[in-house]
């Protein structure tokens, strides 16, 4: 079927969020609004020791006297963070055991999403930690794991059952007094993610997170601390789709990753919440501290995938303290609408030889903004580090942007950064050489985007490059103008 | 008493000596309103993130010079083109020297902008094009409109052009022990004519000058500009240079900017471009040792479609010194088919030095093709062990790769003698007698 551009356009607009359902499960709801016996009771519910109640309170006490940045290349109305209730979990809450005693109606929005449990243990060979409305639900393949002694379990039974290691690490790279959102969540916390990866271990399968907002009015606040002690290895995957809702939905998640020597940890995302009808109304605000520590010759990679959201603030970074680590970042943002995203990285280069590299493919549609900020910095004892960053930016259309804002700050004489963007449209010529070879329009389209976000999406793991691409088409396919 | 209550007081005494009947004072009037309200710029904001001004505020800086100084050609000539003919407007401690000086009035005016401020044949020109490109809103250009009184004032009629370059020079005798200077200059290039302007501030002594110096630049349909400015001052002396250019349909600017010394520069070079088909490059060569620090904030306005921009930056930094690069390029909705380029290239041959660049970019339009390109690094070690076997010593063939790596910036310059001035000036900087004929 021949489309011309107008009827793409119109389908893409029309193009309602697919995986935009809400389930109906009653819930155990907190009360709108953000006090100390919120914070605290928050703690009680999660019957957590004595120490993390206090760690909350102090996070809490330090983000009263912070104000919300401003800074960032976005615009949104700003939540009212008395108007948001803090907690919220599905309330038959039991510790299951087997799927087979899970909800039904969860393991049927688990389903819609496309994502059968049982054909992913199977298949897939992938754990799930199921976030649904921030309890854990479901933790699967967790005997495997036990048996190479890597702990993969919700950050809540970790603060109960492993609090030394929790004691240790959480905080550490994420301060609780970082920013705004990091310290919000430090206080409020509801659940997330923990993993510890014991001295050499390889982890035997990809570690998988599915998040999900589902509660009408509950903003959530993941954290996930992944810890690699030394000499181990492990690929952590986050994934998220979210329910169409009206009103703004803010998500302000802390994610601290640690990489002791020799250490790698891979971290991939694929972020696909509602990101606003096609008014601009809606839609979720995704705030969110990603940051990675790298000790003697570790290496952490994260690569993103990013089509949701109404508003993105997001940069994950890297801490290269170590000799000889080593820094990536991999990103493909994609804008349509009335989205905004300001995203990038962050790469601080304090030991020697530490090498880091940025790819940060952008493309924007509709009337959208897409914005890349990143530093990169090199101290002055960070001998011979090495940088490259390239960050292509794709427009689609002529009301949307792109924006560049990268920061290189070198102290070093040794120092090697290169740096290189460019920012263009799909080329008419490409269009009419697809057109020619008998490729309509809207798969010349989907075959140079994804041309274009290559580089990217084979850094993702088998299992997740398919949905990412995926995505891609559902985001884009034909926003051309 | 900081500096700004300082220039606030002054500014009432500076009141008593200029006419406030006149039209431009009630733009002086409104300009210090902004500037009391807004004060010096501080770290806090994203433009002087990397710059600060808070030793300049701390020193007592005199801001009207008490006597006329007069020097000799002999004494200064060094700092002058002397190998060409030029026209000259010369300044010392902030006031015109008419000795030192050479203008004209003959088909274009090469003169001062007292006189076009007060005298009524210019005022059609004024009224037309003064404080109308620079910002009205940024602090320090509006500290400049505030006190502005004196500068060179450049109009250049249709299809115009003077016979020889104009050099604008900025003395300071040293004799204040340390001097505020606010130099005004505007620059009218009708259509299809041209001028080349070479502007020099320089300090002949060790006492500390600051330098707060705005440019307004206009530049009509197939009018040519070629402005450049030589940044070699002592190290006391202190550098604010905001220049704003407007350029019309099919308009050609290029600004070339050498930093090789002062204490703390800050270059602001804005241009808007107001029409299609416009070029306008900006290309500079910064080669710093002690303390020095040099920021270079660039903007490229692309308001129409069909236009270029060129964006060259070369810089070598050593000892203690620091680099800031800026550059910022927008292109709007409407400014399709847009070409904008943006290269900054830098080497760091000293622990101590520090480069912080930020090459920037913000696109509203699609079909447009933008880069920018950004390294930071060192010699080639096997360039210069290939010349070293060549028997030429490790400093000269240092000097040689430094040299060709800053000579992309100085291919552009269109004023031969000026070329070989600044390549002394590269050698000189570099240390070594580069020995062939630059």
């Amino acid at each position: 079927m021949a489309y011309t551009e107008e009827e793409l356009k119109k389908e893409l607009e029309t193009k309602e969020y697919e995986y935009g359902f809400y389930t109906d499960i009653d819930s155990d709801t907190f009360p709108v609004g953000l006090n100390e016996e919120i914070v605290i009771a928050i703690s009680k519910k999660k019957e957590e020791p004595e120490w993390m109640t206090k760690w909350r309170l102090e996070a809490f006490k330090a983000w009263k006297e912070m104000k919300e940045p401003e800074w960032a290349n976005v615009r949104y109305k700003k939540p009212d963070f008395q108007s948001i209730s803090y907690y919220s979990a599905p309330n038959k809450k039991p510790k299951y055991d087997s799927l087979d005693e899970v909800d039904p109606e969860l393991l049927d929005t688990f389903k819609k999403l496309g994502i059968s449990i049982d054909e992913q243990k199977k298949l897939a060979g992938v754990a799930v930690d199921i976030v649904m409305d921030s309890v854990s639900v479901a933790t699967t393949f967790k005997k495997t794991l036990a048996e190479k002694g890597i702990i993969f379990c919700s950050i809540s039974e970790a603060i109960k059952e492993h609090p030394e290691l929790v004691k240790k690490y959480m905080g550490t790279v994420v301060p609780k007094k970082d920013n705004f959102y990091a310290a919000l969540n430090s206080a409020v916390f509801s659940d997330g993610s923990f993993c510890y990866i014991p001295k050499g271990v390889r982890c035997p399968m990809e570690l998988s997170t599915y998040f999900r907002i589902n509660q009408a009015g509950t903003g959530q606040f993941e954290r996930t601390l992944v810890v690699a002690d030394e000499g181990s290895y492990v690929s952590y995957l986050e994934g998220c789709t979210a329910p169409s809702r009206d009103e703004n939905q803010l998500h302000a998640a802390v994610v601290e990753l640690i990489a002791l020597d020799d250490a790698e940890i891979k971290y991939s995302t694929v972020q696909n919440w509602f990101p606003g009808n096609k008014e601009g109304k809606g839609g979720v605000y995704n705030f969110v501290t990603k940051r990675g520590l790298c000790e003697k010759n570790a290496k952490i990679s994260w690569t993103q995938v990013e089509t949701g959201s109404a508003v993105t603030w997001k940069y994950p970074s890297c801490i290269l303290k170590g000799d000889n680590s080593i820094g990536e970042f991999y990103s493909i943002a994609v804008t349509n609408n009335y989205q905004q995203a300001d995203t990038g990285t962050k790469m601080i280069h304090l030991g020697k030889n530490t090498k880091s590299t940025i790819i940060s493919k952008g493309i924007s549609a509709g009337k959208s903004q897409n914005s890349y900020r990143g530093l990169v910095q090199v101290n002055s004892r960070a001998e011979n580090a090495r940088n490259f960053s390239q960050c292509d930016s794709l427009l689609m259309g002529n009301e949307c942007g792109a924006h560049t804002f990268p920061y290189i700050e070198a102290k070093n004489k040794s120092a090697q950064i290169e740096h290189e963007a460019t920012t263009s449209k799909i080329g008419e010529d490409q269009i009419f050489y697809c057109n020619q070879r008998g490729i309509d329009t809207e798969k010349a389209i989907a075959l140079i985007v994804n041309g274009f976000s290559k580089e990217v999406l084979n850094k993702l793991p088998m299992e997740f490059a398919v949905e990412a691409q995926k995505l891609l088409e559902i985001s884009l396919e034909g926003s051309v103008g | 008493m900081d500096l700004k209550d300082k220039l606030i007081s002054s500014f009432m005494a500076f009141e008593n000596n200029v006419d406030v009947e006149h039209p431009v004072h009630d733009v002086r009037a409104e300009a210090m309103k902004n500037f009391e309200k807004k004060g010096f710029p501080s770290k806090k904001e994203e433009a002087w993130k990397y710059t600060s001004l808070n030793s300049l505020q701390k020193t007592n800086f005199s801001i009207f010079p008490k006597e006329e100084n007069a020097l000799e050609y002999k004494e200064v000539k060094k700092y002058f083109l002397h190998e060409i003919d030029t026209y000259k407007i010369v300044f010392i401690d902030g006031i015109y020297s008419s000795y030192l000086s050479e203008t004209t009035h003959d088909g274009v005016d090469i003169c001062l902008m007292s006189s076009a401020l007060t005298k009524p044949m210019y005022k059609q020109v004024i009224d037309v094009y003064f404080n109308k490109v620079a910002s009205k809103d940024e602090s320090l250009t509006t500290l400049n409109t505030a006190f502005s009184r004196e500068g060179a004032y450049i109009y250049i009629p249709k299809n115009k052009m003077p016979k020889k370059p104009i050099e604008i020079l900025h003395l300071a005798t040293g004799n204040e022990a340390s001097l505020m200077l606010q130099p005004r200059n505007l620059v009218v290039v009708e259509e299809n004519a041209e001028v080349q302007i070479i502007e020099r501030h320089q300090s002949l002594t060790t006492n500390e000058v600051l330098t707060n110096s705005v440019t307004e630049i206009f530049a009509a349909e197939n009018g040519i500009v070629d402005y450049y400015k030589i940044q070699n001052d002592a190290s006391t002396a202190s550098l604010i240079d905001n220049t704003y250019i407007n350029q019309k349909d099919k308009s050609v600017v290029k600004v070339h900017t050498f930093s090789f010394g002062g204490k703390l520069i800050r270059n602001n070079l804005n241009f808007y471009q107001n029409g299609e088909y416009i070029d306008s490059t900006m290309k500079g060569v910064t080669i710093l040792g002690d303390k020095q620090h040099v920021d270079h904030h660039t903007l490229v306005h692309h308001i129409e479609p069909n236009c270029e921009s060129h964006q060259d930056y070369k810089g070598i930094y050593g000892d203690s010194a620091t680099g800031v690069f800026n550059g910022k390029i927008i292109v709007d909705k409407i400014a399709q088919k847009t070409n904008a380029f943006q290269q900054n290239n830098n080497i760091l041959v000293s622990d101590k030095a520090t480069i912080n660049t930020k090459p920037q970019l913000e696109i509203f339009a699609d079909d447009v093709k933008c880069s920018h390109g950004c390294t930071i690094g060192q010699l080639d070690e096997e360039a210069l062990f290939y010349l070293q076997t060549r028997g030429i010593p490790k400093k000269e063939a240092r000097a040689l790769l430094m040299y060709a790596f800053a000579n992309n910036v100085l291919s552009s310059v269109r004023i031969p003698e000026l070329k070989t001035r600044i390549n002394k000036l590269i050698a000189n900087k570099l240390g070594v007698n580069l020995g062939f004929n630059l």
